[in-house]
């Protein structure tokens, strides 16, 4: 596949506030470097994100979309990232179904000490993004970039 | 009447599509045509009718309108509409063809709509006299004849030719334009095709619908008739009878953040929407029995008392086979009808 | 079967029982039936029929009807107890309300898959001996009955009553079906087969909303595509993301409660084989999550609002099938 090193792909990570966000913190102030591609939504927990935000999110030009929660077993509310995990399995699989490539969604669990993590999953993330080209399957024509 | 034999169908479109857009009914699945741009080998499809109407081509699903964009304290707005070229639609039935007429008493009035009037201008309409009509069918119930269909130009089948007569000077040019490949025929055969399909009309099971218990001056009966509960208890709410049906044309417009700017568009709406004309106050017809007697009486009633007794339905037979719980126009006649 | 029904209905109504009777009525012609409710006797011998066409699951209506005065009799088939007690349930039916009589299902007639075979001006449709023998004003047409069966009943997963007060008819047993053989196929599929499949047929999509107004997991007072609030309300899809959300969403939305009764294909008017994506859930349910059938109980508790510990990771999704 040929890969368009000029596409700088728009990522979009909703984070979790008691983890992920910190953990994203953490390795700002460890001053480890993740790519400035990604933008972050910081949400209360994991399962605030409806899967209309992910959609929403591809179709306001999103190339990926990842999201990052607790741990299971460590989540602030106790159960939140369980239900997380089944909801959001369930719907990137039905996004798979539909053809839409399986890479531009992802889900890791990042914890608040995870700094180095947090950048290294988003380096990775950005990179199979990257490959992939811009999201065009799952685009909205009206929102492309003028 | 001119004639082009019908192995040389195909070569006929093939010179339309040279010149312009044409568009045919060709089957998806069998039963189950629509409309589609002409290329080379296409087959007119053998249906009866397509699923959706002919109106998309003048009054599509969707439409943009404008484009807004916000910079500092101006506001730039672009006319973003897309100017139609010239197209033909052949094979339209004369259920449909009769739907462009009542289309125009509401677009074509003041304020005239130039977005419907550009296509409309631009487009020609050839008809198609029906030889099969279906169980489902009851033109004639509002005066239309399918074996003589408007539009631009008609065109008839006797199972070996295709007959064209024009019936505007839209469609003289264009028999005009493809004169050349048509010969002279012999209509004798065509007339007893016409004269069976006529008597077929007759045996229709709808055939004795009557529309004499409907109509503009019928407002206040039909309005309060206690008929209306058991008629919309089973409505589904859903607007299968509204998309599909060739008169409809309440539309919504609406404004969308592209991110880059602020687009218009307008779209069909459907009166058996609960969100249909919402307004600040909220919404004037707060049940299903509401917005179910709204639908019927804008057909049979609002709609003939402002056009000179025109009814705002073409019997093509499209809500009765398509609405999922089978309530249809058909059904609110016959039940709201007063027998003599 | 019918005689024995209205029979029963005309007892029930009459001995004070209920009410009202939610069945099926008598249309223009052989196949177009309403979903309808009766209250007398004179109604109910005039105008009830049970016959190859009566498709329509009466289940959803019985949310309204199970708030009014008195009880209403009901007649389900097997698949319309699963979507019943699904909505017993979540509460969406009042069960004291409503007396349900279980009667043997389909194979029902599609009548949409008469016509496709070329044949119209329908005025009668007789099964004899699984033949049917179509009376039109062209002359009579014969085709298998086989041939005919609605889509959702092809692929039927049962043919046992979840719930009722009383049975017509024998109850049956839970079938091995192969209603899962299309999404197989669909998942063995490459992601950009997939993809022009599902473009192919949402493109299709009018939006006329029956596929959500007739489905009985869809009880929502205001839908979100309906609400102004929710910021997602659309009347038509402007674009083809559009068409893809709407789906997509409700199917999500349905999801661990959807019972696989197929109406949503059935009322489509545009043939968009819109149950693949309910399938394409309930499949991914009982293989990641277990076996789970929604409507089969009134007390377990559903797929999307239950977890363990030990539940696979999304990252499946990008490990397995055909990329």
């Amino acid at each position: 596949m040929q890969v368009n090193e000029n596409f700088k792909p728009v990522i979009v990570a909703f984070c979790c506030n008691w983890c992920s966000y910190a953990g994203a913190d953490l390795s700002g102030t460890n001053r480890l470097n993740y790519p400035a591609n990604v933008k972050i939504i910081r949400v209360p927990c994991s399962c605030r994100v409806n899967p209309m935000f992910i959609l929403r999110a591809f179709q306001k030009g999103a190339d990926g979309v990842i999201i990052c929660g607790c741990h299971p077993g460590d989540c602030h509310y106790t159960s939140g990232n369980y239900f997380t995990r089944r909801r959001i399995t369930l719907l990137y699989s039905m996004l798979d179904f539909l053809g839409i490539e399986r890479k531009r969604t992802r889900l890791e669990w990042v914890s608040a000490a995870e700094g180095a993590k947090f950048a290294s999953v988003m380096e990775q993330f950005v990179s199979d993004v990257q490959k992939l080209g811009p999201n065009r399957r799952l685009e909205d024509l009206r929102c492309r970039k003028q | 009447m001119l004639k082009i034999s019908a192995d040389r169908l195909n070569d006929l479109f093939n010179r339309i599509a040279s010149e312009q857009t044409l568009y045919i009914p060709v089957d998806r699945e069998p039963n189950t045509a629509e409309y589609r741009k002409y290329e080379d080998g296409m087959k007119l499809s053998e249906s009866l009718n397509t699923v959706r109407s002919a109106k998309d081509f003048f009054f599509p699903q969707t439409e943009n309108l404008a484009e807004f964009k916000v910079e500092g304290k101006n506001i730039e707005i672009k006319d973003i509409r897309e100017e139609s070229g010239d197209f033909v639609v052949f094979g339209v039935r004369a259920c449909d063809a009769r739907s462009f007429s009542i289309l125009d008493k509401v677009f074509l009035s003041e304020p005239v709509d130039s977005f419907y009037k550009n296509r409309r201008e631009h487009g020609t309409i050839i008809t198609m006299a029906c030889t099969r009509p279906s169980e489902t069918c009851f033109c004639t119930a509002f005066g239309i004849d399918p074996t003589a269909p408007e539009g631009d130009v008609a065109v008839f089948a006797d199972g070996e030719n295709y007959f064209f007569l024009d019936r505007t000077e839209k469609g003289k040019k264009f028999i005009e334009s493809v004169a050349d490949m048509l010969e002279d025929g012999d209509t004798s055969k065509l007339e007893e095709v016409k004269e069976k399909t006529r008597e077929i009309m007759k045996k229709l099971p709808l055939a004795g619908l009557g529309t004499d218990s409907f109509g503009g001056d019928k407002l206040n009966e039909l309005f309060n008739s206690p008929k209306w509960a058991e008629l919309s208890e089973s409505c589904l709410g859903c607007g299968t009878c509204t998309f599909v049906c060739p008169t409809c044309q309440c539309y919504d417009i609406r404004d969308f953040n592209t991110g880059n700017g602020i687009r218009r568009f307008r779209c069909w709406d459907s009166c058996m929407y609960s969100d249909f004309t919402k307004m600040a106050h909220g919404n004037p017809r707060l049940s299903q029995l509401e917005r179910f007697r709204q639908r019927f009486m804008h057909k049979l009633v609002y709609f003939p008392a402002n056009n000179d007794g025109e009814f705002g339905c073409v019997g093509c037979g499209r809500c009765l086979s398509r609405c999922p719980v089978s309530l249809n126009i058909v059904k609110v006649m016959k039940t709201l009808e007063v027998k003599e | 079967m019918q005689e024995a029904m209205i029979k029963r209905a005309v007892q029930l109504l009459a001995d004070g029982t209920v009410n009202r009777v939610m069945g099926w009525k008598r249309g223009e012609f052989v196949y177009d039936i309403t979903p309808a409710v009766f209250t007398t006797a004179e109604e109910l011998e005039k105008d009830f029929v049970c016959d190859d066409f009566t498709q329509a699951n009466l289940s959803k209506y019985l949310v309204k009807e199970s708030r009014k005065e008195g009880k209403i009799l009901a007649f389900l088939k097997p698949c319309d107890t699963y979507s019943f007690n699904q909505l017993v349930k979540e509460h969406r039916i009042i069960r004291e309300n409503v007396y349900v009589i279980g009667i043997p299902g389909g194979p029902k007639l599609d009548i949409e898959k008469i016509k496709a075979k070329g044949i119209t001006g329908i005025l009668s449709v007789e099964n004899e001996n699984y033949t049917l023998k179509i009376e039109t004003i062209y002359g009579t047409e014969t085709m298998p009955f086989s041939e005919a069966v609605s889509g959702k009943c092809s692929g039927c997963k049962s043919k046992k009553h979840v719930a009722y007060d009383e049975l017509i008819g024998d109850d049956g047993e839970v079938l091995d079906s192969n209603r899962f053989d299309m999404v197989a196929k669909l998942e063995n599929m490459t992601s950009q087969e997939r993809f022009d499949f599902w473009r192919g047929e949402l493109s299709k999509c009018i939006r006329c909303n029956a596929c959500r107004n007739v489905c009985p997991a869809c009880t929502c007072e205001n839908c979100v595509f309906d609400n102004p609030k929710s910021g997602i309300d659309q009347k038509a899809a402007a674009d083809s993301f559009e068409e893809k959300m709407f789906h997509i969403i409700r199917a999500f939305h349905v999801a661990g409660r959807c019972t696989d009764c197929g109406e949503c294909s059935r009322v489509c008017p545009q043939n968009i084989p819109l149950h693949l994506l309910n399938r394409k859930f309930i499949k991914d349910i009982n293989e990641l999550y277990g076996e789970y059938q929604a409507g089969a109980d009134t007390t377990s508790r559903a797929p999307l609002n239950n977890y363990n510990a030990d539940d696979c990771e999304p990252s499946v999704v990008h490990e397995r099938g055909v990329e």
